[in-house]
């Protein structure tokens, strides 16, 4: 059974891959289903539940954008989206840069408390939360929930951040003080700069995370015009429970937008997510 | 050069950020506390009152409380096989495989698709008329075709099994990144004496991914108390029977269908300290790993 080079050795070079191609099937189930079934009318489901469509038709995903409601939540889910996470990026390169970069006694402890924060549960939080908001009478409105995700968001993009500035080399920024150059010019004129990729990372993670947000969009946008994405999902597959095919459809319109930004932006995505393992 | 860079500098780039926070951490986990021995009124008729610790009293006999936390703890059993699977897959991305990028993109899938809209599908597939019992049927494997969704018995395990196949990616991702940094060397070492493909994983991969492993371990406890509501509300709403209720939507259940705030809020405190027990042991871990690492 020992085998002398690696080519032989056990087990076989076939075994891998099919222990591979195995689990990437199971990975894929679930999006395979969502595109097999999206192209079946009802009737041709009924007959054939698992194999790709026999007379594939385009009517079920069309019909399942009838109505303009899946579109609706679309847009509701990329308003949310883009404001929290540009809100929460600026806002984190900011903190970042002291805490990085600066001589700030307090720095430690504020990136400390960051990371602490980041396990809280969110659902303890939204207890006040709400309470808050229905005295300020700002239930059901977008500010809300952005400013919710906002802050949910920071403690994490705020650490990536200052783990991305600490790498900068600090001769760099003396020599930019030495000319002359204050914080704030220093801060716009060589950090943000030379943190494209970072940006770009954190931005992709966070981006992920408030599209795929179920709890806080609930409780708090709870008028039918103002749903996200992911609550129409819901309600959505309550709708057409009966009709597979067009549940699935509707699914397969939620996901590909982030399934189309992981295929373009994927280091982006998997540099974001294994950051936070480099130091807990 | 001092009067840029003084004392109160610091604060002020940060400041955007500190308020965010205190306003979405620190205030309600302050109101929190508060909540959590009061009972709470719903109008300016039903006036909120101090109770003191009738709250607290409550869960610690509320059945269905206990359910929850026990619910929270089975859910804890995915850590292992999650560890299990994530080292074996990453070895087996490590050995390079042909192809293994396009495997390693295909299991990050999972972890990137919407806890609702997997909920959802995978809801069609458990179901008893669904894709995985007419699957099992038509290999004349009727016997094992269930309920997965609909039994108490079978819905946590079912739910178990969708967190797995979410959260594995993340585990094989990690598990690669920390492989990659290790020198090639000790595995070409290992097999030049001879090790085979399991003495590899066992004398070399394992012990190399040790900090990852605890650090993957952690992160997933926590999700496990924290950031699963979704998966119920989605796949099973507490049901049936209650028998898939966790902590999290116990406390939605007491706060906004009972509107039992305080209890809520005591619920609340309650998980709040066990995950605060577990970011204490990822804390000491970390510093105990620093060291072994540069050892």
């Amino acid at each position: 059974m020992r085998a002398n080079n690696r080519s032989s050795a056990w087990p076989a070079s076939l075994l891998p891959h099919a222990a591979l191609i195995g689990f990437a099937g199971i990975a894929l189930l679930p999006l395979y289903f969502m595109l097999v079934s999206a192209f079946k009318t009802r009737d041709e489901f009924l007959a054939n539940q698992f194999g790709p469509p026999r007379a594939p038709v385009l009517s079920t995903l069309m019909q399942s954008f009838a109505g303009g409601d899946l579109f609706h939540w679309v847009l509701n889910s990329l308003a949310v989206t883009i404001a929290s996470v540009l809100l929460s990026t600026a806002f984190a390169a900011l903190a970042a840069y002291p805490i990085a970069l600066m001589k700030w006694r307090a720095g430690p402890y504020v990136l400390g408390t960051l990371i602490a924060l980041m396990v809280v549960p969110p659902i303890v939080l939204v207890i006040p939360l709400f309470q808050i908001a229905a005295a300020l009478r700002q239930l059901n409105t977008y500010q809300t929930v952005i400013v919710i995700y906002t802050g949910l968001l920071l403690p994490f993009s705020t650490f990536l951040l200052a783990s991305f500035f600490k790498t900068i080399s600090p001769s760099l920024i003396e020599a930019a003080r030495m000319d002359g150059a204050g914080s704030w010019r220093i801060f716009r004129s060589i950090l943000l700069p030379l943190s494209g990729p970072a940006l770009a990372t954190v931005v992709t993670v966070q981006a992920l995370w408030v599209w795929n947000e179920l709890l806080i969009a609930i409780v708090f946008l709870q008028s039918e015009h103002l749903r996200t994405l992911m609550v129409g999902l819901t309600v959505y597959n309550s709708r057409y429970r009966i009709d597979v095919p067009m549940v699935m459809a509707g699914m397969l319109w939620g996901t590909l937008p982030m399934l189309l930004l992981y295929l373009v932006g994927q280091r982006f995505f998997i540099r974001g997510l294994t950051a936070g393992s480099v130091k807990g | 050069m001092s009067s840029r860079f003084d004392r109160w500098l610091p604060w002020i780039y940060a400041l955007p950020m500190i308020a965010f926070v205190g306003l979405t951490f620190a205030y309600p986990t302050l109101s929190l506390l508060t909540y959590s021995v009061e009972h709470v009124g719903r109008s300016a008729y039903l006036p909120t009152t101090f109770v003191g610790l009738a709250n607290f009293r409550y869960i610690a006999t509320d059945s269905l409380f206990h359910r929850a936390i026990a619910n929270n703890l089975r859910l804890f059993l995915c850590v292992p096989v999650l560890l299990v699977l994530s080292v074996l897959l990453a070895q087996l991305l490590h050995d390079r495989p042909k192809g293994w990028r396009i495997y390693r993109s295909l299991l990050f899938i999972p972890y990137i698709l919407s806890i609702p809209v997997v909920g959802v599908v995978f809801g069609y597939l458990f179901q008893y008329q669904g894709q995985l019992n007419n699957g099992l049927r038509a290999l004349g494997l009727d016997a094992l075709a269930a309920d997965w969704l609909g039994s108490p018995a079978l819905a946590m395990p079912t739910i178990m099994s969708v967190i797995i196949w979410k959260e594995l990616g993340f585990g094989i991702i990690l598990c690669l990144a920390r492989l990659s940094s290790v020198g090639e060397q000790y595995f070409e070492a290992a097999r030049v004496d001879g090790a085979n493909w399991f003495q590899v994983l066992r004398y070399v991969t394992v012990p190399q991914l040790i900090p990852t492993l605890a650090f993957y371990a952690i992160v997933e406890l926590i999700n496990m108390l924290s950031w699963v509501f979704s998966y119920i509300y989605v796949m099973t709403l507490g049901g049936p029977q209650n028998s898939t209720v966790v902590a999290e939507f116990y406390i939605y259940q007491q706060v906004f269908q009972n509107s039992q705030i305080g209890v809520g809020a005591a619920a609340g405190v309650v998980l709040l300290c066990i995950v605060g027990v577990l970011l204490a042991v990822r804390q000491w871990l970390t510093r105990r790993l620093a060291i072994y690492e540069s050892e």
